[in-house]
């Protein structure tokens, strides 16, 4: 088991140098750069700017000096938050993606679990329809539709929650963290929901779970003893990325609820060509669904010995 | 009791016979007695069928505008204004009921009340070089705030939508199958270098990836379901690897080993069609997660052209205007939804009749 | 077979222990599960308890208490790149700097093309305005104590024009004489550049030529002063992004200081105590909250989050102006909204083409149906504001003369048209005044065109590098005189960006450049303008208008046509507000 943990932990650098590479000349070969505006800069300017930041050298010397400092964990300076740098732009808005995503993702643990194991066990009753049908809503609701609505009806409405920002709100009780994170939990919840169902009936329908009814095994201990660690197998493998793409995806979410996070910032320097943090945000986000991947990957050693060599 | 040695064999009645079945044969039969399933089915197909030949039915075409409409409600009625020129033809253009009083603001409210009452009957209302009247339209659905026919654009939606969905979804499911299952069952070193593959490019920026292809090669529709459905494949892959690594071990497996079978058969003939359960679930959940991924690209810049919409893009501009105009969003929404559920409701309904292990209920 | 007995044995036993296995690890997933449930419920508590029982900081505030304690609430669009006035770029950056940086004069508290006194109280200039001598007051003081003198502001400019430095807009000071010299490093001396501290408190700037407009102009970012100390402090005069923006390092010298920058989220600034007029200063502070996206803004208005916001979304417009008149301001903007054509291409290079696809536009139809904020169909290029400048009214519409000229133009009912692209970037009015002329074009001219929307950079990219047929623009003037909107269309100029050129209109600029007389000078550039419209290498559409939502207890807030306010003209009433 350790070996297997270091070995995939070394592996990660050769797989974040290729990450950064790929991504790297990706982002060279797209057009529009970052000095132009709707008002243009003269010629002298913008020949400046690529001069002092590095711009004009040829594409293999970029890439090489910026390799020599990402060694030394130096993502460089950002091109549009002019006073402040990559790593320092990471270490603020990352803290605020992180308890939003730890949330969401607790959130959507919890529900979807519970609802699928529902589900599972009153297979083709009401109790499987109701928790199901709602789960169908989690995934057809886009973000950008049910972030509005909660905002809606829990900050205007109810006042419980603020609809914009995430610092200095003391005066609604909700922490600015819960609508982003239940809206985006909701959709994750399904997702899980359908997972965990259709792994309990895989595993409640074979041999070993007949024996056991057999037996005279109460079906409480059939379900939670027997039956759910071989049915959590499908959610445990989703469980990697999702925890990655409930970080890293929670763009449309920062930007209805007007939150800081990490998640608008990378959306942001995409479009502003802000090649620093456009790599540093790549980095650090391959970084977390490798790591994220090779957690999945164990539990689900862990909770199946058939998958053991 | 002597048999004949020789007797010519009995004829047997045909429907005695035991006719050879598949497992597909047995699963269509399963399904036809899924009633939810059914409903899934059918209504999918009615759904697919409006939205292929709808546009042609409706009357109204979902491209060209008629600004003074603006955003009028379902069933609202549409008045005609005529406007006469000096030189050429008069000028027609459509309001809605009511934003007639918006014409008349220079006047008093119990004028203005006359006046809508008079056209509200039936009547004609002339001022100056415009006169108005009642017109025949008649909008089911409403009109977005361009005056197009919302039915007509959400039904032109949906042909966009279903087919980036199933372009998409297939691009990703015969790639990441094969992917994960050939990484699966080969395991070791292959099957390292498979998922470290695929993990480096699920970290790859989504949003770089598609503007760079966008720009390769222009704003090609046809692209835009390549590049979603080659992001989605990766977490087939991983559930497909993850189940395939859990039944390689098993004993029928093993047999098929020793008995000598190629692996390609093994991989396509026996491990698949076992893990087809899972497939077809995750399928039910691509299929939206594409569609939804199709109208984020839209909202960033990078999906269809104007005038061309999708579900994605029609309810995405309903959720800006949800408090004025709750039908824009609520009809997409609608489709797009009971899309979904009949998708999810086949899907489960297909894949309770492809198990085999289920027919022993 | 026995070799077939003995895997079977050790399956058995290998099973047996899995089942011991199974029940350890079905409890450890049982209280990994309960873990996280409890840890949720207790994240949820923590949060939920945390937030009721949480202090009232300062920034911390309800309307209610903002209005007594007097502190603004208002959004600025999105996050600033910088507050830095000589690396500014923007409007937002400029309204929030304005806050905290006077310049030599200020705007007046309800009229755009008047200015009061700023570090500056008095000023004159010689006959024909090229040069002005500006005398600094005495009692004017940087928020580290040091007194502002005329040494500030030549320290400034010469930053602003190093070229190392890089700063974008160094070439909207151009307009001193010998600037262009220094920068393009012709000359190595500052000293031979227009700008001189005659002595500690009186400032002489000489210019190429009679700028009668000064006042206006120097009200801009590029012509802010900067305090030296607080600068070289973290670096050199021409060190990029450095730490001197943040709270704690900015030095001030206007009505107010910045007290926290959070990112993406809101920036403080609070009373500068030692700024000159302080005592008519009636606000105790600004917060900034930078939102960009015009739905959440609007909640957060109406949640009671804000006083003012930036802008207000299409579709809530006529709710607010039908139900809550009283909150919604539409004030006149000094804006053009207009497409650029690309006079290279075939079949846009005859000016009566051009005429014709400006004349089939129904502008009335557009700014009633779709943008519904009472913008002023462009008659002309230049917008209404610009002092005593008359905008033209050359452009209408007029879709028979229209057709007229298109047949003229050898393309009657557009037979034989070009088929062409419609490029803008991506955004809802954008995209749906594009749909609307799209249709018109097709019903009145019989001319189809496509429409491409593009991501912004893209988008930029393909306009500058003139990539396009006709293309999406907008062009917001930067102070108080039709020059603003002209000198763009020079030959080669890089806003330019449609190949037009033409050596008459380029005269006629340079001779208005030079023209002492206000009066002749705006004549000489109303025939520029004439020139410009009979050419027409563009499509006009509206002139802009400032659409935002104000709350009545904010005071003085007059409507100005570059949105440019004196802060310390602005109040809050006292008063009980309902929130929305």
């Amino acid at each position: 088991m350790i070996k297997i943990i270091a070995g995939r932990l070394l592996q990660l650098i050769p797989v974040l140098w290729i990450i950064l590479t790929l991504t790297f000349f990706m982002i060279k070969v797209v057009p529009g750069g970052p000095f132009s505006a709707e008002r243009q800069a003269t010629p002298e300017v913008i020949a400046q700017l690529n001069a002092y930041y590095g711009l004009d050298k040829p594409v293999w010397r970029q890439y090489l000096g910026y390799l020599s400092k990402v060694v030394r964990f130096d993502f460089g300076p950002s091109y549009t938050y002019q006073s402040e740098s990559v790593n320092e732009i990471i270490g603020r808005a990352f803290p605020i993606s992180l308890q939003i995503g730890t949330l969401a993702f607790c959130i959507a643990l919890v529900i979807g679990v519970t609802a699928g194991v529902i589900a599972a066990v009153n297979k083709n009753k009401l109790l499987d329809y109701l928790p199901m049908s709602i789960s169908m809503l989690g995934i057809c609701l886009p973000t950008f539709v049910l972030g509005p609505i909660l905002a809606l009806v829990f900050g205007l409405v109810l006042k419980l929650a603020p609809v914009s920002g995430w610092y200095g709100l003391n005066y609604v009780p909700l922490h600015p963290a819960v609508m982003p994170a239940i809206t985006l939990g909701f959709f994750y919840a399904a997702y899980i929901a359908r997972l965990t169902r259709g792994g309990m009936l895989d595993i409640l329908n074979q041999d070993f779970i007949r024996t056991a009814r057999a037996k005279g095994v109460p079906e409480h201990e059939i379900i939670f003893r027997h039956a759910l660690r071989g049915g959590l197998l499908p959610v445990v493998a989703f469980l990697g990325p999702c925890f990655a793409g409930l970080i890293s995806g929670s763009f449309v979410v920062e930007k209805v609820f007007n939150v800081p996070g990490l998640g608008q910032e990378f959306i942001k320097s995409v479009f502003n060509r802000d090649y620093p943090l456009i790599l540093g945000t790549v980095v650090f986000f391959g970084a977390l669904i490798v790591i994220f991947n090779l957690v999945s990957d164990v539990v689900q050693l862990l909770l199946d010995p058939r998958s053991r060599k | 009791m002597a048999v004949a040695p020789f007797a010519a064999p009995v004829p047997v009645q045909a429907e005695s016979l035991e006719r050879g079945s598949s497992l597909w044969r047995d699963g269509w039969l399963r399904l036809q007695q899924n009633r939810i399933a059914l409903f899934g089915l059918w209504t999918f197909m009615l759904i697919g069928i409006m939205c292929l030949g709808g546009p042609f039915f409706t009357g109204y075409s979902y491209e060209s505008t008629e600004i003074s409409l603006r955003a009028s409600a379902p069933l609202e009625r549409i008045v005609l204004k005529t406007e006469f020129r000096k030189v050429g033809e008069p000028r027609e253009s459509y309001l809605a009921l009511s934003s007639l009083e918006d014409e008349f603001l220079g006047q008093s409210p119990a004028e203005r009340r006359a006046i809508i009452e008079r056209v509200e009957n039936g009547n004609e209302f002339r001022e100056g070089n415009a006169a108005y009247r009642l017109s025949n339209q008649r909008h089911v659905f409403g009109t977005d705030p361009l005056g197009r026919d919302l039915l007509t654009r959400v039904l032109i939606g949906g042909r966009i939508s279903l087919a980036v969905g199933f372009a998409a979804t297939l691009v990703s499911i015969v790639i990441g199958v094969v992917w994960g299952a050939v990484a699966g069952f080969a395991g070791g070193k292959v099957d390292t270098v498979m998922m470290r593959f695929a993990d480096i490019l699920y970290a790859l920026p989504f949003t770089v990836i598609v503007i760079l292809l966008m720009v390769i090669f222009g704003r090609n529709f046809v692209l835009l379901f390549v590049a979603i459905g080659a992001v989605e494949w990766l977490n087939m892959s991983r559930i497909v690897r993850g189940q395939i690594i859990a039944l390689k071990n098993q004993e029928f497996i093993e047999a098929a080993i020793s008995l000598g079978l190629p692996t390609h058969r093994i991989i396509f003939r026996h491990l698949i069609p076992n893990v087809m359960g899972s497939i077809i679930i995750y399928t039910t959940l691509t299929v939206p997660n594409v569609m939804l991924l199709e109208a984020v690209l839209s909202f960033l810049g990078l999906g269809v052209q104007p005038p061309l919409s999708s579900w994605g893009v029609l309810i995405d501009e309903g959720s800006r205007t949800m408090e004025t105009s709750l039908w824009l969003l609520f009809f997409p929404a609608v489709f797009f939804t009971l899309t979904l559920f009949s998708l999810n409701f086949l899907g489960d309904g297909l894949r309770d009749a492809l198990d085999p292990k289920s027919s022993k209920d | 077979m026995n070799s077939e007995g003995a895997p079977q044995t050790g399956k058995i036993i290998s099973s047996l222990r899995s089942r011991q296995e199974q029940r350890r690890l079905g409890q450890a997933v049982k209280t990994v599960i309960g873990l996280i449930t409890v840890l949720f419920a207790g994240f949820l508590v923590w949060k939920f308890v945390r937030g009721a029982a949480a202090d009232r900081s300062s920034y911390s505030l309800t309307l209610r208490e903002a209005n007594r304690n007097k502190i603004l609430l208002m959004t600025v669009g999105s996050e600033p790149r910088t507050l830095d006035p000589q690396e500014a770029q923007g409007v937002t950056e400029h309204h929030i700097i304005m806050a905290m940086i006077e310049g030599l004069v200020a705007p007046s508290i309800n009229d755009q093309a008047t200015a009061v006194p700023g570090m500056a109280d008095r000023w004159e200039h010689n006959d024909d305005y090229s040069v002005w001598t500006f005398h600094i007051g005495e009692d004017r003081k940087w928020s580290n104590g040091d007194p502002v003198t005329a040494e500030d502001f030549v320290f400034s400019y010469k930053r602003m024009l190093t070229a190392s430095f890089g700063a974008q807009y160094a070439e909207n000071l151009y307009i001193l004489k010998g600037a262009e010299e220094y920068y393009k490093g012709k000359t190595r001396n500052f000293d031979d550049v227009g700008v001189k501290a005659i002595d500690e408190h009186n400032l002489r700037i000489e210019l190429v030529g009679p700028t009668p407009y000064l006042l206006s102009l120097v009200q801009h970012d590029s012509w802010l002063p900067v305090n030296a100390k607080a600068i070289l402090k973290f670096g050199n005069i021409d060190t990029r992004d450095t730490k001197w923006t943040h709270p704690g390092n900015y030095v001030a010298n206007g009505p107010f200081i910045m007290k926290t920058w959070r990112p993406n989220d809101v920036i403080e600034v609070i009373r500068n105590p030692l700024y000159w007029d302080a005592a008519n200063v009636k606000l105790n502070g600004i917060n900034f909250y930078s939102i960009e996206n015009a739905n959440t803004a609007g909640r957060a208005f109406q949640a009671g989050q804000l006083h003012k916001t930036d802008q207000v979304s299409l579709d809530k417009v006529p709710y607010y102006r039908r139900v809550h008149p009283e909150l919604i301001r539409i004030d006149p903007s000094e804006g053009v909204y207009f497409y650029r054509i690309n006079i290279s291409r075939k079949g846009l290079d005859n000016p009566k083409v051009r005429l014709a696809l400006n004349l089939a536009i129904d502008r009335d139809g557009i700014v009633k149906n779709i943008l519904r904020e009472d913008q002023k169909p462009a008659t002309g290029f230049t917008p209404p504001g610009m002092g005593d400048y008359t905008p033209l009214k050359k452009i209408t519409y007029d879709p028979e003369r229209a057709r007229q000229l298109l047949a003229e133009a050898g393309y009657p009912k557009g037979k034989g048209f070009p088929k062409f692209t419609l490029h803008f970037n991506t955004s809802e009015s954008h995209r749906a005044i594009a749909e609307a002329i799209q249709q018109m074009w097709k019903e009145e001219l019989g001319i189809d065109v496509t429409l491409e929307n593009q991501e912004w950079k893209v988008y930029l990219d393909t306009q500058n590098s003139m990539n396009y047929d006709i293309s999406r623009s907008g062009w917001i003037g930067d102070f108080i005189d039709p020059v603003t909107f002209l000198s763009m269309w020079t030959t080669g100029n890089g806003n330019n960006n449609t190949h037009w050129a033409n050596s008459k209109y380029d005269a006629l600029i340079e001779q208005a450049a030079r023209t002492g007389d206000p009066k002749a000078r705006l004549d000489i550039l109303h025939q520029a303008e004439e020139l410009f419209l009979s050419e027409v290498p563009v499509v006009l559409i509206y002139w802009y208008t400032n659409t935002y939502l104000l709350r009545p207890a904010v005071q003085n807030w007059y409507p100005l046509v570059l949105g440019n306010h004196n802060y310390k003209y602005i109040n809050l009433k006292d008063e009980l507000e309902r929130a929305k």
